[in-house]
């Protein structure tokens, strides 16, 4: 079988991001250059205005608050008068020259930047960390986003995808993807409620298992209800302490505020393991703010934010026609669910105890990773799986009378479709304007506005003789696609589509080609840096090597090998041929195995001798040239 | 969002010559050949054909989960993400007509809806967003009073009327509540009925259909449409004594 390419599974968190993958029968997450799966969404632009994401980026929000920013994803698929209510809560900073109607843009330092292109730079890091794994480069992915994200807020995350030279062949819903990294070691069948909240997000997905089948039968949520929440309510009893207590107010010192963050967070997360914790905060000005939380306390506080989350279970259930009784299993996921007052609200909700299985920050990734496997094909691991999924909300029309029509029904299996009928009302009208609208609201204003769409070179009749018929149709992704037709004479009619939240074709063209260039080339370039810096180590240690009296023992003809190909590194390492270092490297490493032996068995003698080896050997130390045999001594 | 100025589907289906799978040349199944398993261009046929159904109400739902199970495996898009595009198109085409048709088809209200549909028959409109857009265009809205509930109606409206007046002055009137209350178990009873009377109409239907007795068919499918209107009617009230109960 032709090797197949690499699809990777990508959660694009409101805290953290992973990339996970399938190894073999089961999904695993690619971890970063450091070492950990959690790759925190955080961008910053350091003081040379490079792209920093991820732990290395934190420090910025500290240090320089104005270079950096976190939960990007609560703006996402945002206008700018729809986030007013965030910018009091977030230190966001907006640009200065934004137009109304425009996608809002970020200020980092002296650039402005969208949310798609800031969660960009969190998927190219991602893409970067998966390419360093398996050596190749990654072009395929499939990206998760919340079951309950709008039209507008999944076109956000597509748009970030391409930005970041990613193909997406996919979003999937969270919770369902959490389904299906459950799914996959518990081949049964019966009823499945996931409980998903995270740091930004809630959704309720009910799902019925079948033989492999993961139909959702309902979906519920608040794309704006998470451990942020939780987060921002602790920085505000802080705030208002310090002022009440200490006299000062510091809500708008930036370092301030982003350091009480960092403080109620380590607190909020000891609060899950521990009956009562102590903040200890330094402030600006020698003040020092000092308070103990109990956990009943922070249970009392946080009460009325997951009871937000009842109403939307109960909701789904309804939609389910489904009593709680009949759910089978409750799973978990999301950072948030580790709070014990949370798992008890599921409990009492669901009357039964909530799965934790697989852990909460991860499941999602491993989750888009089995999907990304299914995509690809599959393998006998998931042989036999299918996700249908539905569509969140509903999707309408407005009407005479500003009312909206829906047309597709929230909980409706996707992809789905509608077609609707329009006529003209004047003689000779060849226009006519569609607002289409997503929401569960009787009047349009009340919903959110998808797109204004224009039906335009309608063939001239009397009014009302045309008839145009227009296909709605939500794609798998969640994504609505439009077509129309004009049916007495034929004719495709033309549409003009206005996004009313989101990126024009063209202008995510733009911010790819501005960003950076194709992935391929991007790719092959940082290979061949790793690999010349390969080739520095190995030259290095040669050359501490030649000092050692191992060399000496070494014949003419082996030195003159090694001066060969030594020099051969040399030249080609400038270059630009990565195939050509790499080869002259595994060469040099070959003719250098011996050199590195010899050095190692007098390290060895050296040391039985009962010779401290700093001492002897300061500087030269056992340190071989070859990389795959380094001497350690402890 | 895109938007799609050709339709292949359409196209390809013109150009189409019987009923031979376009990649293999074999073709028994109407959405994807039995032989090789591709997925066909989809056909403008209604839900019943879709699932090889005669257009009758009484069904085995349990059988057409099966073949909403077998038939999703076939034309879902995650089969053909990595298919050429025009695979993906009508994949996305077909695999959205199986859901539309099996959403319509699993529920015996909207089954029977869409059957009348399909026999040119409309509904008196009698959704919550025609009530609001009469309101807002001040346009009367298709609607009759069955007449067996013109009495009770009338009172219930009444009664609606002065709770909502209650509220808005910030009383509570724990009698009135009482009395509506009874009423809309009353209309809860009712609708129960029409359900069940809705039921036996379905037979009807099917029995015409089988015996090929346009006269009954007839009969039956406006007696359904009668039930429908009044069912719908009621539904509605009850719609509105919640939503003055529950606020």
């Amino acid at each position: 079988m032709a090797e197949r390419e690499i699809i990777i599974g990508i959660d694009l968190g409101t805290t953290n991001s992973l990339v996970a993958f399938m190894a073999g029968d089961s999904p695993a997450v690619i971890p970063g250059e450091d070492g950990i799966n959690l790759v925190p969404s955080v961008v910053a632009l350091d003081e040379k205005n490079q792209i920093i994401v991820g732990n290395a980026a934190r420090k910025y929000l500290i240090e320089t608050p104005d270079r950096a920013v976190y939960s990007i994803k609560r703006l996402m698929g945002r206008g700018v008068d729809d986030v007013q209510e965030e910018l009091k809560l977030f230190p966001f900073q907006l640009a200065d020259d934004l137009q109304p109607g425009e996608v809002v843009r970020i200020r980092l330092g002296e650039k402005t930047f969208t949310p798609p292109e800031i969660s960009a730079f969190i998927l190219r890091q991602l893409k970067r960390n998966a390419e360093r794994f398996f050596g190749a480069p990654v072009t395929k992915a499939v990206i998760t986003v919340p079951a309950y994200f709008n039209d507008a807020q999944r076109q956000a995350t597509k748009d970030a995808g391409r930005i970041a030279g990613l193909d997406v062949l996919r979003l999937v819903n969270e919770p369902t993807a959490a389904s299906l990294a459950y799914g996959l070691d518990k081949k049964q069948n019966g009823i499945v409620a996931v409980y998903d909240l995270g740091g930004g997000t809630f959704d309720i997905s009910i799902l019925k298992l079948h033989d492999g089948i993961f139909e959702v039968i309902a979906t519920n949520g608040d794309t704006h209800l998470g451990g942020d929440d939780v987060d921002n309510l602790l920085i505000r009893i802080a705030l208002d302490d310090i002022r009440g207590d200490l006299g000062v107010d510091v809500s708008r010192n930036g370092e301030a505020v982003a350091t009480i963050r960092k403080a109620v967070i380590e607190a909020k997360i000891a609060l899950s393991s521990r009956e009562s914790i102590k903040l200890d905060i330094d402030l600006p000005g020698d003040k020092r703010y000092r308070r103990e939380i109990t956990r009943e306390q922070f249970e009392h506080l946080i009460q009325p934010i997951i009871d937000r989350t009842v109403g939307p279970c109960k909701q789904a259930l309804k939609d389910a026609g489904l009593k709680p009784q009949q759910i089978d299993e409750v799973v978990l996921v999301g950072g948030s669910t580790r709070i014990p007052k949370v798992r008890a609200l599921v409990k009492e909700l669901f009357q039964r105890e909530p799965h934790i299985d697989l852990n909460p920050d991860e499941v999602v990734a491993l989750g888009a990773a089995v999907q990304a496997n299914i995509l690809s094909g599959g393998s006998t691991a998931t042989e036999n799986m299918l996700l249908l999924d539905v569509t969140p909300l509903s999707l309408g029309i407005e009407v005479a009378g500003s009312v909206t029509d829906k047309i597709i029904l929230r909980n409706s299996t996707i992809p789905a479709s509608a077609s609707q009928h329009y006529t003209t009302q004047i003689d000779g009208q060849t226009n006519v304007a569609i607002h289409v609208l997503q929401g569960e609201r009787e009047l349009a204003k009340d919903c959110r506005s998808l797109a204004r769409f224009d039906l335009k070179g309608i063939p001239p009749m009397a009014a009302g003789m045309p008839r145009i018929e227009v296909k709605f149709l939500i794609d798998a992704n969640g994504i609505l696609q439009v077509s129309a037709r004009e049916q007495r004479s034929g004719k495709q009619a033309e549409i003009e589509v206005q996004p009313s939240y989101g990126l024009t074709d063209e202008q995510v063209e733009g911010m790819i080609l501005d960003s950076f260039d194709n992935a391929e080339e991007d790719f092959r370039q940082r290979q061949v840096i790793e690999a010349a810096n390969e080739a520095d180590t190995i030259l290095a240690a040669l050359e501490k090597g030649k000092k050692s009296p191992a060399w000496d023992e070494l014949t003419t003809e082996e030195k003159k090998t090694i001066a060969r190909l030594e020099k051969m590194l040399v030249e080609v390492k400038i270059g630009n041929d990565y195939q050509a270092i790499r080869k002259s490297i595994d060469e040099l490493n070959q003719a250098t195995t011996r050199l590195a032996e010899l050095m190692m068995d007098s390290a060895v003698t050296t040391a039985l001798k009962g010779q401290n080896m700093d001492e002897s050997n300061a500087d030269e130390g056992p340190t071989a040239p070859h990389p795959m045999a380094k001497a350690e001594f402890k | 969002m895109t938007a799609e100025t050709t339709n292949p589907v359409l196209s390809v289906l013109a150009d189409r010559d019987g009923d031979a799978c376009w990649s293999c040349g074999d073709m028994r199944a109407a959405h994807f050949c039995k032989s090789c398993g591709k997925v066909q261009p989809a056909r403008p046929v209604d839900f019943f054909a879709f699932f090889g159904l005669p257009k009758k109400l009484n069904l085995d739902v349990a059988k057409l989960e099966r073949d909403f199970y077998l038939l999703s495996r076939k034309l879902h898009p995650d089969v053909y993400a990595q298919a050429n595009e025009q695979e993906r198109e009508w994949s996305l085409e077909q695999s959205s007509r199986l859901n539309d048709a099996y959403r319509t088809l699993k529920d015996p209200i909207k089954r029977t809806q869409y059957l009348l549909h399909l026999e040119g028959l409309e509904l008196e409109e009698q959704s919550k967003n025609a009530t609001e857009r009469a309101r807002a265009t001040g346009e009367l809205k298709k609607q009759v009073v069955p007449p067996e509930l013109l009495e009770e109606v009338f009172e219930l409206n009444m009664q609606l009327e002065e709770a909502r007046m209650n509220k808005k002055m910030g009383e509570n009137d724990a009698a009135l509540a009482e009395e509506i209350e009874k009423q809309k178990q009353s209309l809860e009873q009712k609708y129960e009925a029409l359900s069940l009377e809705l039921g036996r109409y379905w037979s009807n239907w099917d029995t015409a259909l089988d015996a090929g007795s346009e006269a009954n068919q007839i009969q039956a499918r406006d007696r359904m449409v009668d039930l429908l209107n009044r069912r719908n009617y009621i539904r509605n009230l009850v719609r509105d004594v919640n939503e003055v109960l529950e606020s």
